[in-house]
Protein backbone atom coordinates (compact mmCIF):
# COMPACT_ATOMS: atom_id res chain seq x y z
CA UNK A 1 0.00 0.00 0.00
CA UNK A 2 0.85 3.72 -0.68
CA UNK A 3 1.70 5.86 2.36
CA UNK A 4 0.57 8.85 0.37
CA UNK A 5 -1.34 9.08 -2.26
CA UNK A 6 -2.11 12.22 -4.00
CA UNK A 7 -4.67 12.40 -6.87
CA UNK A 8 -5.22 16.10 -8.70
CA UNK A 9 -4.62 18.19 -5.57
CA UNK A 10 -4.98 21.98 -5.35
CA UNK A 11 -4.62 24.84 -3.72
CA UNK A 12 -6.03 28.44 -4.45
CA UNK A 13 -5.59 31.60 -2.20
CA UNK A 14 -8.32 34.17 -3.79
CA UNK A 15 -7.48 33.66 -7.52
CA UNK A 16 -3.88 32.43 -6.88
CA UNK A 17 -3.48 29.01 -7.39
CA UNK A 18 -0.25 28.33 -5.02
CA UNK A 19 -0.91 23.98 -5.84
CA UNK A 20 -1.96 23.05 -9.17
CA UNK A 21 -3.24 19.86 -9.62
CA UNK A 22 -0.78 17.63 -8.27
CA UNK A 23 -0.32 14.13 -8.80
CA UNK A 24 1.86 11.27 -6.75
CA UNK A 25 2.19 8.52 -4.48
CA UNK A 26 4.62 7.50 -1.55
CA UNK A 27 5.57 4.43 -1.32
CA UNK A 28 6.24 2.50 2.15
CA UNK A 29 9.54 3.28 3.55
CA UNK A 30 10.09 5.18 0.47
CA UNK A 31 12.92 8.22 0.70
CA UNK A 32 10.92 10.65 -1.09
CA UNK A 33 12.91 13.99 -2.16
CA UNK A 34 9.96 16.96 -2.44
CA UNK A 35 12.09 19.77 -4.56
CA UNK A 36 11.03 22.71 -5.85
CA UNK A 37 12.22 26.81 -6.02
CA UNK A 38 11.23 28.95 -3.46
CA UNK A 39 7.52 29.99 -4.01
CA UNK A 40 7.07 27.07 -6.25
CA UNK A 41 4.22 25.93 -3.66
CA UNK A 42 6.02 22.91 -1.64
CA UNK A 43 5.30 24.25 1.77
CA UNK A 44 1.38 24.75 0.92
CA UNK A 45 1.32 21.08 -0.49
CA UNK A 46 3.35 20.22 2.71
CA UNK A 47 0.90 21.75 5.31
CA UNK A 48 -1.97 20.04 2.94
CA UNK A 49 -0.46 16.53 3.70
CA UNK A 50 0.31 17.09 6.75
CA UNK A 51 -3.41 17.86 7.58
CA UNK A 52 -3.03 21.72 8.58
CA UNK A 53 -4.55 23.30 5.47
CA UNK A 54 -7.62 22.40 3.77
CA UNK A 55 -7.62 21.79 -0.23
CA UNK A 56 -9.75 23.52 -2.72
CA UNK A 57 -9.64 20.47 -4.39
CA UNK A 58 -8.75 16.77 -5.06
CA UNK A 59 -8.39 13.56 -3.58
CA UNK A 60 -5.43 12.08 -1.20
CA UNK A 61 -5.05 9.63 1.59
CA UNK A 62 -2.02 10.30 4.00
CA UNK A 63 -0.81 6.92 6.17
CA UNK A 64 -4.65 5.21 5.02
CA UNK A 65 -6.53 8.54 6.16
CA UNK A 66 -8.34 10.17 3.88
CA UNK A 67 -7.00 14.00 4.09
CA UNK A 68 -10.72 15.72 4.03
CA UNK A 69 -12.58 13.70 6.01
CA UNK A 70 -9.91 12.39 8.65
CA UNK A 71 -7.47 15.01 9.08
CA UNK A 72 -6.67 14.74 12.81
CA UNK A 73 -6.04 10.74 12.03
CA UNK A 74 -3.57 11.71 10.07
CA UNK A 75 -1.99 13.81 12.57
CA UNK A 76 -1.37 11.37 14.83
CA UNK A 77 0.13 8.99 12.55
CA UNK A 78 3.02 10.89 11.08
CA UNK A 79 5.82 12.83 12.27
CA UNK A 80 6.57 16.66 11.22
CA UNK A 81 9.66 18.62 12.26
CA UNK A 82 11.64 21.74 10.39
CA UNK A 83 14.08 23.79 10.57
CA UNK A 84 12.45 26.75 11.76
CA UNK A 85 10.92 25.01 15.18
CA UNK A 86 11.08 21.70 16.44
CA UNK A 87 11.71 21.72 20.13
CA UNK A 88 11.14 24.07 23.14
CA UNK A 89 14.46 25.95 23.89
CA UNK A 90 13.61 26.82 27.34
CA UNK A 91 13.30 23.22 28.52
CA UNK A 92 16.09 20.47 28.82
CA UNK A 93 16.49 17.64 26.49
CA UNK A 94 14.82 15.05 28.74
CA UNK A 95 11.78 17.56 28.98
CA UNK A 96 11.15 17.59 25.32
CA UNK A 97 10.86 14.46 24.86
CA UNK A 98 8.62 13.87 27.52
CA UNK A 99 6.38 17.14 26.23
CA UNK A 100 6.08 15.16 23.07
CA UNK A 101 5.56 11.70 24.45
CA UNK A 102 2.64 13.01 26.07
CA UNK A 103 1.16 15.34 23.40
CA UNK A 104 1.26 11.62 21.75
CA UNK A 105 -0.58 9.96 23.93
CA UNK A 106 2.37 7.82 24.98
CA UNK A 107 2.21 6.16 28.29
CA UNK A 108 5.19 7.14 31.28
CA UNK A 109 6.16 3.52 30.56
CA UNK A 110 6.44 4.40 27.04
CA UNK A 111 7.86 7.99 27.60
CA UNK A 112 10.62 6.32 29.89
CA UNK A 113 11.75 3.61 27.55
CA UNK A 114 11.76 5.93 24.66
CA UNK A 115 13.63 8.63 26.26
CA UNK A 116 16.45 6.39 27.51
CA UNK A 117 16.70 4.70 23.96
CA UNK A 118 16.39 8.10 22.35
CA UNK A 119 19.15 9.51 24.61
CA UNK A 120 21.86 6.81 24.33
CA UNK A 121 21.61 6.41 20.36
CA UNK A 122 22.32 10.18 20.01
CA UNK A 123 24.98 9.89 22.80
CA UNK A 124 23.42 12.30 24.68
CA UNK A 125 22.78 10.38 28.21
CA UNK A 126 24.86 13.18 29.96
CA UNK A 127 23.17 16.31 28.65
CA UNK A 128 19.89 14.76 29.27
CA UNK A 129 19.08 17.40 31.47
CA UNK A 130 20.84 20.61 29.76
CA UNK A 131 18.74 23.42 27.97
CA UNK A 132 17.93 22.77 24.21
CA UNK A 133 19.45 26.21 23.46
CA UNK A 134 22.55 25.39 24.84
CA UNK A 135 23.30 22.58 22.35
CA UNK A 136 25.00 23.12 18.87
CA UNK A 137 22.82 23.33 16.08
CA UNK A 138 23.78 19.54 14.52
CA UNK A 139 22.86 18.04 17.74
CA UNK A 140 19.17 20.03 17.95
CA UNK A 141 18.58 19.11 14.71
CA UNK A 142 19.15 15.34 15.48
CA UNK A 143 17.63 15.28 18.83
CA UNK A 144 14.26 16.98 16.64
CA UNK A 145 14.59 14.18 14.10
CA UNK A 146 14.28 11.88 16.91
CA UNK A 147 11.57 13.70 19.02
CA UNK A 148 9.83 13.62 15.73
CA UNK A 149 9.85 10.16 15.64
CA UNK A 150 8.75 9.59 19.48
CA UNK A 151 5.49 7.74 18.17
CA UNK A 152 6.93 5.85 15.73
CA UNK A 153 4.72 7.29 12.85
CA UNK A 154 4.18 5.80 9.68
CA UNK A 155 5.70 9.03 7.83
CA UNK A 156 8.00 11.62 8.50
CA UNK A 157 7.89 15.17 6.96
CA UNK A 158 11.19 17.05 7.12
CA UNK A 159 10.82 20.45 5.93
CA UNK A 160 14.57 21.17 4.96
CA UNK A 161 16.05 19.63 8.14
CA UNK A 162 20.04 20.32 7.20
CA UNK A 163 20.21 24.24 6.39
CA UNK A 164 22.97 25.80 7.95
CA UNK A 165 24.18 22.52 9.41
CA UNK A 166 28.56 21.44 9.21
CA UNK A 167 28.95 18.89 6.28
CA UNK A 168 29.80 16.00 8.36
CA UNK A 169 26.68 16.39 10.65
CA UNK A 170 24.87 16.88 7.73
CA UNK A 171 25.82 13.34 6.76
CA UNK A 172 25.28 11.75 9.95
CA UNK A 173 22.26 13.37 9.61
CA UNK A 174 21.18 11.56 6.62
CA UNK A 175 22.68 8.25 7.91
CA UNK A 176 19.69 8.79 10.40
CA UNK A 177 17.27 8.99 7.66
CA UNK A 178 18.63 5.90 5.52
CA UNK A 179 18.03 3.79 9.61
CA UNK A 180 14.64 5.31 9.97
CA UNK A 181 13.67 3.69 5.92
CA UNK A 182 15.43 0.86 6.35
CA UNK A 183 13.12 0.24 9.32
CA UNK A 184 10.51 0.57 7.55
CA UNK A 185 9.07 4.64 8.66
CA UNK A 186 8.08 7.04 4.97
CA UNK A 187 10.71 10.22 4.26
CA UNK A 188 9.66 12.81 2.79
CA UNK A 189 12.25 15.59 3.05
CA UNK A 190 12.45 18.48 1.11
CA UNK A 191 16.29 20.19 1.18
CA UNK A 192 18.01 23.25 -1.18
CA UNK A 193 20.92 21.28 -1.18
CA UNK A 194 21.02 19.26 -4.30
CA UNK A 195 23.29 16.41 -3.21
CA UNK A 196 20.91 15.20 -0.84
CA UNK A 197 18.25 15.04 -3.39
CA UNK A 198 20.93 11.94 -5.08
CA UNK A 199 20.63 10.20 -1.52
CA UNK A 200 16.34 9.84 -2.34
CA UNK A 201 14.78 6.74 -3.72
CA UNK A 202 12.69 9.41 -5.61
CA UNK A 203 12.61 13.06 -6.06
CA UNK A 204 9.60 14.96 -7.44
CA UNK A 205 10.09 18.88 -8.55
CA UNK A 206 7.90 21.66 -8.50
CA UNK A 207 7.71 24.02 -10.73
CA UNK A 208 4.65 27.15 -10.54
CA UNK A 209 2.51 24.95 -8.45
CA UNK A 210 2.71 22.09 -10.61
CA UNK A 211 5.04 18.95 -10.54
CA UNK A 212 6.83 18.81 -13.27
CA UNK A 213 9.40 15.83 -13.30
CA UNK A 214 8.98 12.99 -10.63
CA UNK A 215 11.57 9.74 -11.14
CA UNK A 216 14.66 8.25 -9.76
CA UNK A 217 17.51 10.58 -9.33
CA UNK A 218 18.90 8.41 -12.16
CA UNK A 219 15.79 9.00 -14.33
CA UNK A 220 15.47 12.35 -14.00
CA UNK A 221 19.25 13.07 -14.63
CA UNK A 222 18.57 10.66 -18.14
CA UNK A 223 15.02 12.26 -19.16
CA UNK A 224 17.19 16.16 -18.91
CA UNK A 225 20.35 14.95 -19.99
CA UNK A 226 22.20 16.44 -16.46
CA UNK A 227 24.99 14.76 -14.78
CA UNK A 228 23.80 15.54 -11.43
CA UNK A 229 20.71 16.64 -9.83
CA UNK A 230 21.69 20.51 -9.08
CA UNK A 231 21.67 20.64 -13.44
CA UNK A 232 18.71 18.73 -13.41
CA UNK A 233 16.90 21.16 -11.45
CA UNK A 234 18.33 24.24 -12.60
CA UNK A 235 17.26 23.30 -15.90
CA UNK A 236 13.52 22.96 -14.41
CA UNK A 237 13.39 25.42 -12.02
CA UNK A 238 13.92 28.12 -14.87
CA UNK A 239 11.17 27.27 -17.07
CA UNK A 240 9.35 28.88 -13.80
CA UNK A 241 6.95 31.61 -15.21
CA UNK A 242 5.26 33.37 -11.82
CA UNK A 243 8.73 33.37 -9.57
CA UNK A 244 8.67 33.92 -6.04
CA UNK A 245 7.36 37.24 -5.96
CA UNK B 1 45.75 48.09 -0.11
CA UNK B 2 44.38 45.88 2.90
CA UNK B 3 40.56 46.68 2.67
CA UNK B 4 39.63 44.69 6.32
CA UNK B 5 42.12 43.55 9.07
CA UNK B 6 41.40 41.25 11.85
CA UNK B 7 43.94 40.82 14.02
CA UNK B 8 43.88 38.41 16.96
CA UNK B 9 39.49 39.07 18.01
CA UNK B 10 38.25 37.17 20.70
CA UNK B 11 34.78 37.26 22.15
CA UNK B 12 32.67 35.44 24.80
CA UNK B 13 29.66 35.68 25.78
CA UNK B 14 27.79 34.59 29.08
CA UNK B 15 25.58 31.18 28.78
CA UNK B 16 23.73 29.49 31.14
CA UNK B 17 26.82 27.53 32.74
CA UNK B 18 29.88 29.65 32.24
CA UNK B 19 30.63 31.11 28.80
CA UNK B 20 30.93 30.25 25.27
CA UNK B 21 34.09 31.23 22.83
CA UNK B 22 32.55 33.09 20.02
CA UNK B 23 35.82 33.84 18.61
CA UNK B 24 38.93 32.41 19.42
CA UNK B 25 41.77 34.37 18.16
CA UNK B 26 40.88 35.04 14.98
CA UNK B 27 43.41 36.93 12.37
CA UNK B 28 42.77 37.35 8.56
CA UNK B 29 43.06 40.27 6.03
CA UNK B 30 40.59 41.08 2.97
CA UNK B 31 42.65 42.61 0.24
CA UNK B 32 40.61 45.72 -1.57
CA UNK B 33 38.17 44.96 -4.24
CA UNK B 34 38.32 41.35 -3.29
CA UNK B 35 35.81 39.45 -2.59
CA UNK B 36 36.28 36.88 0.24
CA UNK B 37 34.12 34.26 1.42
CA UNK B 38 33.57 33.26 5.21
CA UNK B 39 32.38 29.64 4.93
CA UNK B 40 30.97 27.68 8.46
CA UNK B 41 28.02 26.23 9.48
CA UNK B 42 25.58 27.91 11.72
CA UNK B 43 27.12 28.86 15.13
CA UNK B 44 30.80 29.13 13.91
CA UNK B 45 31.06 32.71 14.76
CA UNK B 46 30.83 34.33 11.58
CA UNK B 47 27.94 36.96 12.52
CA UNK B 48 29.43 38.10 15.37
CA UNK B 49 32.68 38.68 13.43
CA UNK B 50 30.60 40.72 10.96
CA UNK B 51 29.22 42.89 14.27
CA UNK B 52 32.60 43.65 14.99
CA UNK B 53 33.88 44.60 11.91
CA UNK B 54 30.96 46.90 11.45
CA UNK B 55 31.07 48.00 14.63
CA UNK B 56 27.99 47.09 16.15
CA UNK B 57 29.95 44.68 19.18
CA UNK B 58 33.23 45.39 20.68
CA UNK B 59 35.64 42.74 20.41
CA UNK B 60 37.11 41.20 24.12
CA UNK B 61 40.63 41.53 22.88
CA UNK B 62 42.58 41.76 19.54
CA UNK B 63 42.10 44.58 17.27
CA UNK B 64 40.22 45.03 13.69
CA UNK B 65 40.27 48.09 10.72
CA UNK B 66 38.21 48.35 7.84
CA UNK B 67 39.38 50.78 5.18
CA UNK B 68 41.96 51.91 7.55
CA UNK B 69 40.04 52.70 10.29
CA UNK B 70 40.12 51.64 13.87
CA UNK B 71 36.55 49.44 14.66
CA UNK B 72 36.44 50.67 18.05
CA UNK B 73 38.31 54.34 17.61
CA UNK B 74 36.93 55.01 14.67
CA UNK B 75 33.58 53.66 14.27
CA UNK B 76 31.77 56.70 13.17
CA UNK B 77 33.79 56.99 10.01
CA UNK B 78 33.62 53.03 9.54
CA UNK B 79 29.62 53.58 9.71
CA UNK B 80 29.53 56.07 7.00
CA UNK B 81 31.70 53.61 4.76
CA UNK B 82 30.39 50.24 5.43
CA UNK B 83 27.18 48.98 3.52
CA UNK B 84 25.58 45.43 5.73
CA UNK B 85 23.25 42.78 5.30
CA UNK B 86 22.34 41.45 8.22
CA UNK B 87 21.53 37.32 7.96
CA UNK B 88 18.00 38.62 9.63
CA UNK B 89 15.77 40.80 7.15
CA UNK B 90 15.80 44.41 8.45
CA UNK B 91 14.33 46.57 6.74
CA UNK B 92 11.26 48.43 7.76
CA UNK B 93 8.23 46.12 6.83
CA UNK B 94 5.52 48.71 6.63
CA UNK B 95 7.27 50.78 4.67
CA UNK B 96 7.27 50.57 0.66
CA UNK B 97 10.47 49.71 -1.44
CA UNK B 98 10.95 52.73 -2.63
CA UNK B 99 10.45 54.58 0.87
CA UNK B 100 13.01 51.89 2.80
CA UNK B 101 15.41 52.72 -0.34
CA UNK B 102 15.05 56.59 -0.02
CA UNK B 103 14.98 55.95 4.06
CA UNK B 104 18.49 54.57 3.29
CA UNK B 105 19.74 56.65 1.03
CA UNK B 106 18.60 60.09 3.52
CA UNK B 107 20.35 58.31 6.31
CA UNK B 108 23.99 58.38 4.47
CA UNK B 109 23.12 61.92 3.10
CA UNK B 110 22.60 60.79 -0.72
CA UNK B 111 19.69 60.13 -2.75
CA UNK B 112 18.59 57.15 -4.83
CA UNK B 113 19.44 59.71 -8.17
CA UNK B 114 22.94 59.68 -7.00
CA UNK B 115 24.16 56.23 -6.61
CA UNK B 116 21.38 54.38 -8.85
CA UNK B 117 23.56 52.80 -11.66
CA UNK B 118 25.33 51.19 -8.52
CA UNK B 119 22.00 49.49 -7.71
CA UNK B 120 19.95 49.51 -10.95
CA UNK B 121 20.85 46.33 -11.84
CA UNK B 122 18.92 44.67 -9.11
CA UNK B 123 16.93 47.66 -8.30
CA UNK B 124 15.13 47.02 -11.82
CA UNK B 125 14.35 43.34 -10.62
CA UNK B 126 12.36 45.04 -8.06
CA UNK B 127 11.01 48.29 -9.31
CA UNK B 128 7.50 47.20 -10.30
CA UNK B 129 7.12 46.38 -6.80
CA UNK B 130 7.95 49.84 -5.58
CA UNK B 131 4.70 50.33 -3.81
CA UNK B 132 4.57 47.22 -1.85
CA UNK B 133 5.81 47.11 1.48
CA UNK B 134 8.66 45.36 2.20
CA UNK B 135 6.68 43.16 4.34
CA UNK B 136 4.31 41.47 1.78
CA UNK B 137 7.39 40.69 -0.70
CA UNK B 138 8.87 37.38 -1.45
CA UNK B 139 12.31 36.13 0.56
CA UNK B 140 14.01 36.52 -2.82
CA UNK B 141 12.32 40.02 -3.28
CA UNK B 142 13.16 41.08 0.36
CA UNK B 143 16.94 39.92 -0.02
CA UNK B 144 17.38 41.99 -3.51
CA UNK B 145 15.88 45.20 -2.00
CA UNK B 146 18.05 44.59 1.59
CA UNK B 147 21.06 44.46 -1.19
CA UNK B 148 20.05 47.65 -2.40
CA UNK B 149 19.54 49.57 0.90
CA UNK B 150 23.01 47.96 1.31
CA UNK B 151 24.63 49.63 -1.57
CA UNK B 152 22.78 53.19 -2.15
CA UNK B 153 25.21 55.02 -0.25
CA UNK B 154 28.11 53.53 -2.33
CA UNK B 155 30.27 51.65 0.50
CA UNK B 156 33.49 50.66 -0.07
CA UNK B 157 33.57 47.43 2.02
CA UNK B 158 30.39 45.51 1.88
CA UNK B 159 29.38 42.64 4.32
CA UNK B 160 26.87 40.20 3.56
CA UNK B 161 25.79 38.09 6.59
CA UNK B 162 24.17 34.72 4.62
CA UNK B 163 22.48 36.34 2.00
CA UNK B 164 21.82 32.86 0.26
CA UNK B 165 20.33 30.73 3.39
CA UNK B 166 17.16 29.06 2.78
CA UNK B 167 17.23 30.21 -0.95
CA UNK B 168 16.57 28.06 -3.81
CA UNK B 169 19.52 26.82 -6.04
CA UNK B 170 18.66 28.96 -8.84
CA UNK B 171 17.94 32.15 -7.12
CA UNK B 172 21.58 31.41 -5.09
CA UNK B 173 23.34 31.79 -8.51
CA UNK B 174 21.80 34.52 -9.37
CA UNK B 175 22.85 36.42 -6.25
CA UNK B 176 26.52 35.38 -6.64
CA UNK B 177 26.58 36.63 -10.62
CA UNK B 178 24.91 40.02 -8.94
CA UNK B 179 27.88 39.98 -6.28
CA UNK B 180 30.69 39.56 -9.33
CA UNK B 181 29.24 42.23 -11.26
CA UNK B 182 29.44 44.80 -7.92
CA UNK B 183 33.06 43.24 -7.70
CA UNK B 184 33.63 45.26 -11.29
CA UNK B 185 32.91 48.53 -9.51
CA UNK B 186 35.61 48.22 -7.01
CA UNK B 187 33.86 47.35 -3.42
CA UNK B 188 35.38 44.63 -1.14
CA UNK B 189 32.85 42.10 -0.74
CA UNK B 190 32.56 39.85 2.40
CA UNK B 191 30.21 37.12 2.45
CA UNK B 192 29.48 34.35 4.82
CA UNK B 193 27.87 31.35 3.71
CA UNK B 194 27.02 28.25 5.18
CA UNK B 195 26.99 26.32 1.70
CA UNK B 196 30.41 24.93 1.00
CA UNK B 197 29.65 24.86 -3.21
CA UNK B 198 29.34 28.91 -3.07
CA UNK B 199 33.01 29.06 -1.55
CA UNK B 200 34.78 27.99 -4.86
CA UNK B 201 32.72 31.06 -6.11
CA UNK B 202 34.98 33.61 -3.94
CA UNK B 203 38.63 34.82 -4.83
CA UNK B 204 39.57 33.71 -1.22
CA UNK B 205 37.70 31.92 1.68
CA UNK B 206 38.43 31.59 5.23
CA UNK B 207 36.82 28.53 6.49
CA UNK B 208 35.34 28.72 10.03
CA UNK B 209 34.07 26.39 12.43
CA UNK B 210 32.98 26.84 16.46
CA UNK B 211 35.26 30.40 16.85
CA UNK B 212 38.88 29.14 14.77
CA UNK B 213 39.70 29.72 11.32
CA UNK B 214 40.46 26.42 10.19
CA UNK B 215 42.03 27.65 6.51
CA UNK B 216 42.56 30.79 4.52
CA UNK B 217 43.34 30.53 1.02
CA UNK B 218 42.03 30.23 -2.69
CA UNK B 219 39.65 27.78 -3.28
CA UNK B 220 41.65 25.74 -5.38
CA UNK B 221 44.60 26.37 -2.73
CA UNK B 222 42.27 24.41 -0.04
CA UNK B 223 41.18 21.79 -2.66
CA UNK B 224 44.48 21.13 -2.92
CA UNK B 225 45.19 20.85 0.61
CA UNK B 226 43.29 17.49 1.06
CA UNK B 227 46.66 15.76 1.09
CA UNK B 228 45.49 12.59 0.27
CA UNK B 229 44.25 10.71 -3.04
CA UNK B 230 40.51 11.53 -2.72
CA UNK B 231 38.57 8.33 -4.65
CA UNK B 232 35.04 8.09 -5.46
CA UNK B 233 32.96 4.96 -5.39
CA UNK B 234 29.65 3.68 -6.52
CA UNK B 235 27.93 0.62 -6.14
CA UNK B 236 24.41 -0.82 -6.69
CA UNK B 237 23.88 -0.31 -2.62
CA UNK B 238 25.11 2.62 -1.52
CA UNK B 239 23.98 2.16 1.91
CA UNK B 240 25.24 -1.38 2.30
CA UNK B 241 28.36 0.22 0.64
CA UNK B 242 28.93 2.85 2.89
CA UNK B 243 28.71 0.35 6.00
CA UNK B 244 31.48 -2.13 4.87
CA UNK B 245 33.88 0.81 3.75
CA UNK B 246 33.25 2.62 7.11
CA UNK B 247 34.27 -0.65 8.87
CA UNK B 248 37.54 -1.64 6.98
CA UNK B 249 40.87 -0.55 8.80
CA UNK B 250 42.15 0.83 5.59
CA UNK B 251 39.71 3.72 5.51
CA UNK B 252 40.62 7.18 7.18
CA UNK B 253 37.14 8.43 5.69
CA UNK B 254 34.21 7.94 3.43
CA UNK B 255 31.52 10.27 3.25
CA UNK B 256 28.39 10.19 0.44
CA UNK B 257 28.73 12.78 -2.29
CA UNK B 258 25.53 12.95 -3.80
CA UNK B 259 25.51 10.18 -5.91
CA UNK B 260 29.08 8.19 -4.61
CA UNK B 261 30.88 8.11 -1.98
CA UNK B 262 34.37 10.10 -1.06
CA UNK B 263 36.67 7.64 0.29
CA UNK B 264 40.07 8.99 1.72
CA UNK B 265 42.71 5.67 2.57
CA UNK B 266 45.18 5.74 5.10
CA UNK B 267 47.94 4.89 3.52
CA UNK B 268 48.67 6.88 0.02
CA UNK B 269 49.05 3.85 -2.51
CA UNK B 270 46.27 1.61 -1.22
CA UNK B 271 45.58 -0.78 -3.89
CA UNK B 272 42.34 -0.50 -4.83
CA UNK B 273 41.78 -4.05 -6.25
CA UNK B 274 42.65 -4.93 -2.48
CA UNK B 275 39.72 -3.14 -1.43
CA UNK B 276 37.50 -4.64 -4.13
CA UNK B 277 38.45 -7.82 -3.19
CA UNK B 278 37.60 -7.37 0.15
CA UNK B 279 34.21 -5.98 -0.89
CA UNK B 280 33.28 -8.87 -2.98
CA UNK B 281 33.89 -11.56 0.20
CA UNK B 282 31.50 -9.00 1.74
CA UNK B 283 28.79 -9.30 -1.17
CA UNK B 284 29.56 -6.18 -2.91
CA UNK B 285 30.38 -6.87 -6.23
CA UNK B 286 29.83 -3.79 -8.25
CA UNK B 287 31.59 -1.06 -6.41
CA UNK B 288 33.70 1.03 -9.12
CA UNK B 289 36.68 3.56 -7.88
CA UNK B 290 37.70 6.17 -9.76
CA UNK B 291 40.32 9.13 -8.85
CA UNK B 292 38.59 12.18 -8.36
CA UNK B 293 39.36 15.79 -7.49
CA UNK B 294 38.21 17.30 -3.69
CA UNK B 295 35.66 19.93 -3.25
CA UNK B 296 35.87 22.73 -0.37
CA UNK B 297 33.19 20.26 1.66
CA UNK B 298 35.81 17.51 1.30
CA UNK B 299 38.75 19.65 2.85
CA UNK B 300 36.38 21.13 5.36
CA UNK B 301 35.45 17.85 6.42
CA UNK B 302 39.49 17.09 6.61
CA UNK B 303 40.11 19.89 8.55
CA UNK B 304 37.02 19.43 11.00
CA UNK B 305 39.12 15.52 11.74
CA UNK B 306 41.93 16.67 12.53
Amino acid sequence: MNAIAVQNLTKQFGSFTAVDNISFDVKRGEIFGFLGANGAGKTTAMRMLCGLSFPTRGEATVAGFDLFREAEKIKKSIGYMSQKFSLYEDLTIKENIRFYGGIYGLTDGQIKSKTDFMLQHLGLSEQANTLVKSLPLGWRQKLSFSVAMVHEPQIVFLDEPTGGVDPVTRREFWTMIYEAAHAGTTVFVTTHYMDEAEYCDRVSIMVDGRIDALGTPTELKEQFSASDMAGVFLKLARRAKRGDD
Amino acid sequence: MKSVIVNGVQKSFKANKGSVQALKEISFDVEQGELFGLIGPDGAGKTTLFRILTTLMIADSGSASVDGFDVVKDFKAIRKRVGYMPGRFSLYQDLSVEENLSFFATLFDTTIEENYDLVKDIYIQIEKFKHRKAGALSGGMKQKLALCCALIHKPSVLFLDEPTTGVDAVSRQEFWELLRQLQKQNITIVVSTPYMDEASLCDRVALIQQGSLLDIDTPKGIMNKLGKPLWSVRASDMYVLMKELKSMYEVFSCYPFGQEHHVIFHNDGQSILEIETALKKKGIADAQFKRTEPTIEDSFMKLMNK
